[in-house]
Formats: structure tokens, C-alpha cells, sequence
């Protein structure tokens, strides 16, 4: 059995899984289900000044028939009173001493009001900080959450406040609502922050009532900009924490991956693009704190068949793979091949190719079954045919080089090489 | 042993002959099995659909909460598509063509998804086509089963003013008068009919039949063109001795009476016999045990393995607790005081393959006697040989005979389905309706084909 245990800044918890700051962490009642449950740790969800929330607060994307491909939420930092949660907090802390807990914080932004709130926090006995930089709706109009995020001197300048009073690691949390998460993440590197995590919500309208004609979250008829998250948002995420673990500044502390995580495999792939550990909400929130076993066993039993002994042995592993686009070796060429055994002659692949790629697949009329194969000569190794198969390892693709030697765009231009002739 | 009506309680019928296929409950559970589907290119299901349904298109718009779409997709290619949901052989044709069968995956239910749209369609009477103006064509159709009703609306939507003339009380014709009644309601059937009429510009004269009533040559006169859908007359006699007997009926004629009279009406007997093993077989034998005949012994001449009935029909015989004699042909049927109380079966064998490829059943010699007192005979159904011939159509052992356009030897004179088939499904007849349509707008000069 491999070691799954996770020690993140010093702050050590039996699995790599967090739950993130949201509605799941905002009370005892929840942590202590989700402790219970075997999550490794929880990130409270963020204290500040004294909010209140409207109904309804969520909407989602569904997508033929899965619920919940994509979800939104309105809902701000926690509305209930802060020695409350602080008193929770304690609680959960004592009740179990090995699971990580850190505090989301978002205090009003002066150096007064975050260091009152940081001295606050640790009295709990908490582990670690993060600081709330991402919040894309509410907070924002107050010149709080995202708006700190998207302005890296604003940014810097809260990091350096907290940085003066905290005694516990700080983690910064990233907005995804700028065209790049570098310059922040950077920015607050430099002001001193102990790690990064991203990605927090991503502003979003998920749909409209097309009877109502007012778009979801509804709220007496209205609604907002929500955050939206869920396993949609994951691709995103991934190359935004790829730009962070690539960035020769922010590569230097670690990163807490967030953003649409719903199985092991997702926490997986998050660790191989350079996260130490990630956290997870909305699959929570879709199915209850019951999914931490799967996530746990698969990660070990996957841990166990690649000869990994801890999570270090492949965290950041994936980062050097993504590169730039002139690097590519355009020498690789891949030819698609269709398994005539194990084709169902559904023909999508066919009409995705015929419609909108390469007219690289053959149609040979049956009734009721067409045969579909693949014209080598005429595929340019898209993947798309093997894409929208819907047998598992029906359409292959074949490695066919164009040369032997390792070729990229700058050299075949150098080298005047000929470009397609169609 | 008597035949006698009235053998079980008012609720006993109902349940007997309540829907074999439930429809979805709601609109959840038509969508699970409607995201289901691949979306498939040239789809095998609508390959294998003899009324060329796009059914992948229709499945999608049941996802899509385009449900109206998704019946306007069913009812352009085949204006019977609620009732061929609920009769249609799918096992054969579009479901057994689900390319899932391959992944050795449960089909998309398909039927169950077309009876989710149509159903809605006709409950709701969304009208899904508009008539063209009158083009002051008129065009007589005699016979108002699947063919005629599908030729018509399809004429209809052209413009062209139709007139059927149907010699039942009722329209719908085999759908109405010889399918099962777990499978089709007689109210749904009227239904049916009432939905494909409220296009407009068709008009249904009943109770006027071809031979008796009105003439060929008379509706050649008075319209621009006709067509003949006029199906296929009572079960083809077994020409046995003993065939006279009391006790002997026709599975046709069985049907047609449980399909128009109260169940409780319907006489069966103790030991019923039926020979043959098509859907008209499967029909009669299911439906004698549902009136509570005590046992019900399905005799066939050759294998399982040439069964005509699918083996969806067959199962549905055998929970019903029909007994199937494989290899036994009818020799002759004996009774006393003019009833039936035996019937005689030679044992065969199989033998070379026959132009089907079926193996041809042989005599062996042997035989064996069934204790029955009521045989119903279903092997086949017999064209309106007489009907066709006074009329002076050509035909080939009274199925009339026509050519490519569906055109029969005397001039605007066309007709389609079972009546030139001999007996198909009743999605083929509606394709049949479609074809020969489209020959008459051609012959019309209204479309160039």
C-alpha cells in the first residue's frame, strides 16, 4: 500500500484531499460529517466582515441528462457570526487533531482589520491561512475578493499586511477572472505569501428560464455574475496551475490545486501539473462527503500499480511536457486505424471527419451497417474520429513518423521545407 | 369441452387485455433512454425502418425538449407512427438494427420513445402539417387501413381533395380490426384515424364496399385518379378434411370480432388449436388463453429455427402459457355432432431448403392426434381474388400486380400494400400509401418525378 499522507507546508493530513472554502466547510456540523467521512482536511469557509445572503444562490449546467456538468453559485463569505466559527473551529481542531484545518479569511481591506482577524484565527489553533483573493460576486462591489486578486499591487500590498502578523502558513487563492494568473500570483510570491492555491470561481451565467426569460440563480426575478466551478471548469484550471508551476517565481512555493476535482483520477492530474494536494467542493456538494473513499482507494490502487511510495514521487511530474508550440516535433505523425472488429458502425466517426476535418474515412454502403475505414493517405492524425467513438479502443492511432529526426517549426523553416500543397 | 363466451370476471378481461408496453411515465424517464442514444450517421435503425424514420433526429429533439419537432420528424415519414410504436415488430427491424446490440448492450427502446412523442402529439392535437390550398384534384382510395390513410394524408398535404371509401364502420383497417388488443386499443385506434383526418381535405364514406357498394370503373370516372388499399381477406383455408366443422374458425375473423364486440362476447373454447406461427398466430393464440380457453396449443409445420413470428412474439405466447408442437401439420380434423374434437397432425421432418432457404418440411407417415374443440387457422391470409378479378385487375393469384410506380394495369389506377403484397406489417403498407402518393402527384402532373 503506498503512503497517501500529504504534508503541505507542515501542515500534515492523512490524504492529499482538502474540502475547499464553501458552503460544505461553513459549520462544525459539516466538518466534523466530513472528518467523519475521511476527508484529510478542510478549509473553513471564509470569515470577514458581516455579510448576508439572498435566495435562491445556485444554478448548474446540465448536459444530455448529466446533472450538473457545470455549477454556479451567488452565495458570499460566511454569513453566520464570526465567534461562532471560531468557537466551531476550536472544536473541530480538538475533535481531530490529524486532520488539517485552514481558515479562509477575507478581512475589509486594512492592514488593522486583517491583522485583528489573523490574531483572531490563530487563537483557534488553525494550521494555515488562505487568503479569499478570487470571490467573484458580492465582495467585489466592496473592493474585496476578486478585486484584490486582479490587481497584483493591491494584491501584494494585503499579502504584506498579512505577512507582518501571521505566525501560521499563508496560502493566497487565485481568481481565474484575469487573462493570465502569473502576474498575481507573482506579485504575492514577492510580498512573502508561503504557497498559492487556484483556481477560485470563474464568473459565469449558467442559463436563462426560457419561460421566465430571467437567467438562473433567480432571485425575485433577478440574478448576477456567479462563480462558476464543477467538473466544466477543470480544463481551465489545469492550464492555469501549469502556468503557475512553470513560472520561475511562482514554482517556488507549493500549490493546492482547485477547480472541478470530482475523482481521484482529476486529483491525479492536478498533482502531475504541479499541485501538492488539492481541494474539492462541487463534487461534494453533488453527491455528500461519501466520495472521499473512492478518491482515497483509487489514488492509492493507482499509486500502487506505478510503483509510487508517496505522493512527492509524482507530484509536478507532467509540468516539462507542456511546452511551446514551436517546439513541437512536426516529424510526429499519428494515422488513425479502425478496428473492424470492434466497430459498431455507428458512423460518427465518419461524418465528424467527412463534415468538419479531413474526408479521411471511407464510407462503404451496407444496410443496415456501413463499413467505415480510415484513408492514410488523407488523415492528418487529429484525434477527432477517435474522439467522438463511442467504443473504448476501437479507433486507434498508429504511429506513422514523417522522419526520424526530431523537427520543429523554427528548423523546417529554416530548412524552407514545403508547406501542404491543399 | 364447449366453446362458450363469458368465461372470466369484468376485471379478469381488463387486466388480460390492458397495454403490454407501458409508455415512459414522464418525461425523466423518456430522457434517460433518450440521451442514450448515439446519434448515429445513416443510422441502422432508419435503415432498417421500412417507413424511413429519422429516428436518430427524433430521439434528439426528445432531449432536446423539442418534442413537437420529434413527432413532426416521426409523422412526415409515417403518419401512423403512433400506432406502429405500439405494433411494430421493433425487434426486427429498427431496435434489432441498434447498433447497442452489437456492444451486447440493451437497444435504445425506440418504439417506447416514438409512442412518448406521438402520443403527446395526438393528446395535445398539435397540428404538425399545413394543408396546401385545393388544387381541385380529386383522388378516391378505397380502403381506409395504414396504405390508404397514409396515401391520403400525404395527397392531402399536396392539395389534392381526397375521398376513401371503407367498407367498416370504422377506419384504421388492419390496425383497427386485426392486431391484438393488449397492443392497440380500439379507442386509440379512433383516435388514431380522427388525428390523421384533422389535416383536412379527406373524407371517409363508410361502410362502402369495393364490388358491392361502388366499382372500379365508376371511381375511375369520377375522380382523377384512384388507389387500392384494400388489404387481404379472412385466413387461407387448410383444405382438410373436417374443415367444415363447427368449432373451426378463422383467426382473421376471430380477431376482427374481439377487435369490434365486448370481450366477455367473444366465445373460445376449452382446448383451442391454432395453426400457423406468423403474428396473426401469435395474436389468436395469446388472445384465445386471455378470454380464458383453458389450453391453447400452437401448431406449426417446421422448426423453431423458420419461425415467421419473432422471438419477442413467440416469448410473449409462451408466458402466456401457450403449448408450440414444432413439425406437425394439419391432416385433419374430426368431431362429432358436427363439432370439432380432434384435430389430426402428420409429423414431419425437416427436408431440403425451399427458394426461402427455409428447410421444407417432410411427411414422415406418422401422425398424432390433439383432443381440441375449437382449431383457429392462421397460416396466411387469402387476397380478394374474386374482388380483383371482376374488377379486371391483374393480378397474380389475386395479389393485384404493379409496376414500378405503383401503377396497376388500368390507367390511374394504383394500389399498395397488403392487397399487392399479401400480407406485410402495417409499417409496410404505410410506406406502400407514401409510394403510391407520391406515383399519383407524379401521374397528377402536381410533382415531376
Amino acid at each position: 500500500m503506498a503512503d497517501i499522507s500529504s504534508n503541505f507546508l507542515g501542515i500534515k493530513s492523512p490524504n492529499p484531499f482538502w474540502l475547499a472554502s464553501a458552503p460544505p466547510t461553513d459549520k462544525k456540523y459539516n466538518v466534523l460529517r466530513a472528518f467523519e467521512a475521511g476527508w484529510g482536511g478542510v478549509v473553513w469557509k471564509t470569515l470577514g466582515s458581516q455579510v448576508k445572503n439572498v435566495s435562491s444562490r445556485y444554478s448548474a449546467v446540465d448536459y444530455n441528462g448529466a446533472k450538473v456538468m457545470g455549477f454556479n453559485n451567488i452565495e458570499l463569505i460566511s454569513d453566520r457570526p464570526l465567534d461562532i466559527n471560531l468557537k466551531e473551529i476550536t472544536e473541530c481542531i480538538k475533535l481531530f487533531p490529524d486532520r488539517a484545518m485552514i481558515v479562509s479569511l477575507m478581512a475589509d481591506n486594512d492592514r488593522k482589520s486583517w491583522h485583528e482577524l489573523i490574531k483572531k484565527t490563530e487563537d483557534t489553533g488553525a494550521h494555515g491561512i488562505e487568503l479569499n483573493f478570487g470571490c467573484p460576486h458580492g465582495m467585489t462591489e466592496r473592493g474585496m475578493g476578486a478585486t484584490v486578486g486582479q490587481d497584483p499591487e493591491i494584491a501584494c500590498m494585503v499579502v504584506e499586511w498579512v505577512m507582518e502578523a501571521a505566525t501560521i502558513p499563508v496560502i493566497t487563492k487565485l481568481t481565474p477572472n484575469v487573462h493570465s494568473v502569473v502576474p498575481t500570483g507573482r506579485s504575492v510570491v514577492k510580498a512573502g505569501t508561503n504557497a498559492l492555491s487556484l483556481i477560485n470561481t470563474i464568473q459565469s451565467v449558467t442559463g436563462i428560464d426560457l419561460d421566465t426569460f430571467v437567467p438562473n440563480p433567480n432571485v425575485g426575478g433577478k440574478s448576477v455574475f456567479g462563480g462558476y466551478c464543477g467538473p466544466a471548469v477543470k480544463p481551465i484550471a489545469l492550464k492555469m496551475l501549469t502556468t503557475i508551476a512553470q513560472d520561475e517565481l511562482t514554482k517556488k512555493v507549493p500549490i493546492s490545486g482547485i477547480g472541478g476535482i470530482s475523482t481521484w483520477k482529476d486529483a491525479v492530474e492536478f498533482m502531475l501539473l504541479g499541485a501538492s494536494n488539492v481541494q474539492v467542493c462541487t463534487a461534494a456538494m453533488k453527491h455528500g462527503f461519501r466520495i472521499i473513499e473512492d478518491m482515497t482507494e483509487g489514488l492509492n490502487n493507482w499509486m500502487d500499480e506505478k510503483g509510487f511510495k508517496t505522493v512527492n514521487d509524482f507530484i509536478g511530474r507532467s509540468v516539462n511536457t507542456i511546452t511551446h508550440w514551436e517546439d513541437l516535433d512536426i516529424n510526429y505523425h499519428i494515422i488513425a486505424r479502425i478496428n473492424p472488429d470492434k466497430c459498431i458502425h455507428c458512423g460518427l466517426c465518419y461524418i465528424a471527419c467527412e463534415d468538419t476535418s479531413h474526408q479521411s474515412i471511407k464510407l462503404d454502403y451496407g444496410k443496415p451497417y456501413n463499413t467505415y475505414t480510415i484513408i492514410e493517405e488523407e488523415c492528418v492524425g487529429c484525434n477527432l474520429c477517435k474522439l467522438v467513438c463511442p467504443v473504448d479502443n476501437c479507433i486507434t492511432m498508429e504511429v506513422h513518423r514523417k522522419g526520424d529526426e526530431y523537427l520543429n517549426w523554427k528548423e523546417f523553416q529554416r530548412r524552407g521545407l514545403p508547406l501542404n500543397d491543399h | 369441452m364447449a366453446i362458450i363466451s363469458n368465461r372470466l370476471t369484468k376485471e379478469q378481461y381488463e387486466q388480460n387485455f390492458s397495454d403490454i408496453h407501458p409508455p415512459f411515465e414522464n418525461k425523466t424517464a423518456a430522457q434517460v433512454e433518450a440521451n442514450r442514444c448515439l446519434f448515429c450517421y445513416d443510422a441502422p435503425c432508419t435503415k432498417s425502418c421500412p417507413t424511413s424514420i429519422n429516428i436518430p433526429k427524433f430521439i434528439k429533439q426528445i432531449s432536446s425538449d423539442n418534442v413537437k419537432g420529434s413527432a413532426h420528424t416521426i409523422f412526415i415519414s409515417n403518419i401512423m407512427g403512433a400506432g406502429c410504436s405500439k405494433v411494430c415488430p421493433v425487434e426486427k427491424l429498427c431496435e434489432g438494427a441498434c447498433v447497442y446490440n452489437l456492444l451486447e448492450e440493451e437497444p435504445i427502446p425506440i418504439a417506447r420513445l416514438q409512442r412518448y412523442s406521438t402520443e403527446m402529439a395526438m393528446e395535445n392535437n398539435w397540428q404538425l402539417f399545413d394543408r396546401k390550398p385545393s388544387n381541385g384534384k380529386k383522388v378516391a382510395i378505397v380502403g381506409a387501413g395504414p396504405a390508404g390513410l397514409s396515401c391520403a394524408h400525404v395527397l392531402s398535404r399536396e392539395g389534392v381533395d381526397v375521398t376513401i371509401y371503407e367498407k367498416e364502420s370504422k377506419g384504421g383497417g388492419l390496425m383497427t380490426y386485426g392486431i391484438a388488443a393488449y397492443k392497440v386499443t380500439p379507442q386509440f385506434c379512433e383516435d388514431e384515424v380522427k388525428y390523421i383526418l384533422s389535416l383536412g381535405g379527406i373524407e371517409i364514406k363508410y361502410n362502402q364496399e369495393l364490388g358491392k357498394n361502388v366499382s372500379v370503373a365508376d371511381l375511375q370516372k369520377n375522380y382523377d385518379a384512384v388507389y387500392l388499399g384494400i388489404g387481404v381477406g379472412v385466413a387461407r383455408k387448410l383444405d382438410i378434411p373436417g374443415e367444415e366443422l363447427e368449432g373451426v374458425v378463422d383467426a382473421i375473423s376471430f380477431i376482427y370480432d374481439l377487435r369490434s364486440k365486448e370481450y366477455r362476447d367473444i366465445p373460445v373454447g376449452d382446448k383451442v388449436a391454432v395453426i400457423g406461427l406468423g403474428m396473426t398466430a401469435i395474436d389468436a393464440a395469446t388472445q384465445a388463453k386471455r378470454l380464458g380457453a383453458k389450453e391453447v396449443t400452437i401448431v406449426y409445420r417446421r422448426t423453431e429455427m423458420e419461425k415467421p413470428c419473432t422471438q419477442v412474439e413467440l416469448d410473449i405466447a409462451k408466458l402466456d402459457g401457450c403449448g408450440i408442437i414444432w413439425l406437425a401439420a394439419p391432416k385433419e380434423v374430426k368431431g362429432s355432432n358436427g363439432k370439432v374434437t380432434q384435430l389430426i397432425c402428420s409429423i414431419m421432418k425437416p427436408g431440403e431448403p425451399d427458394a426461402s432457404g427455409r428447410r421444407s418440411p417432410v411427411d414422415t407417415g406418422e401422425t398424432f392426434a390433439l383432443e381440441v374443440d375449437m382449431i383457429i387457422k392462421a397460416a396466411g391470409q387469402t387476397p380478394f381474388e374474386e374482388l380483383v378479378n371482376g374488377n379486371q385487375i391483374k393480378n397474380s393469384k389475386g395479389k393485384i400486380v404493379i409496376d414500378n410506380n405503383c401503377a396497376t394495369n388500368i390507367k390511374g389506377v394504383f394500389a399498395g400494400g397488403d392487397a399487392v403484397n399479401g400480407g406485410k406489417e402495417v409499417v409496410d403498407a404505410v410506406q406502400a400509401g407514401k409510394d403510391g402518393a407520391k406515383a399519383i402527384l407524379g401521374y397528377l402532373k402536381l410533382i415531376n418525378n
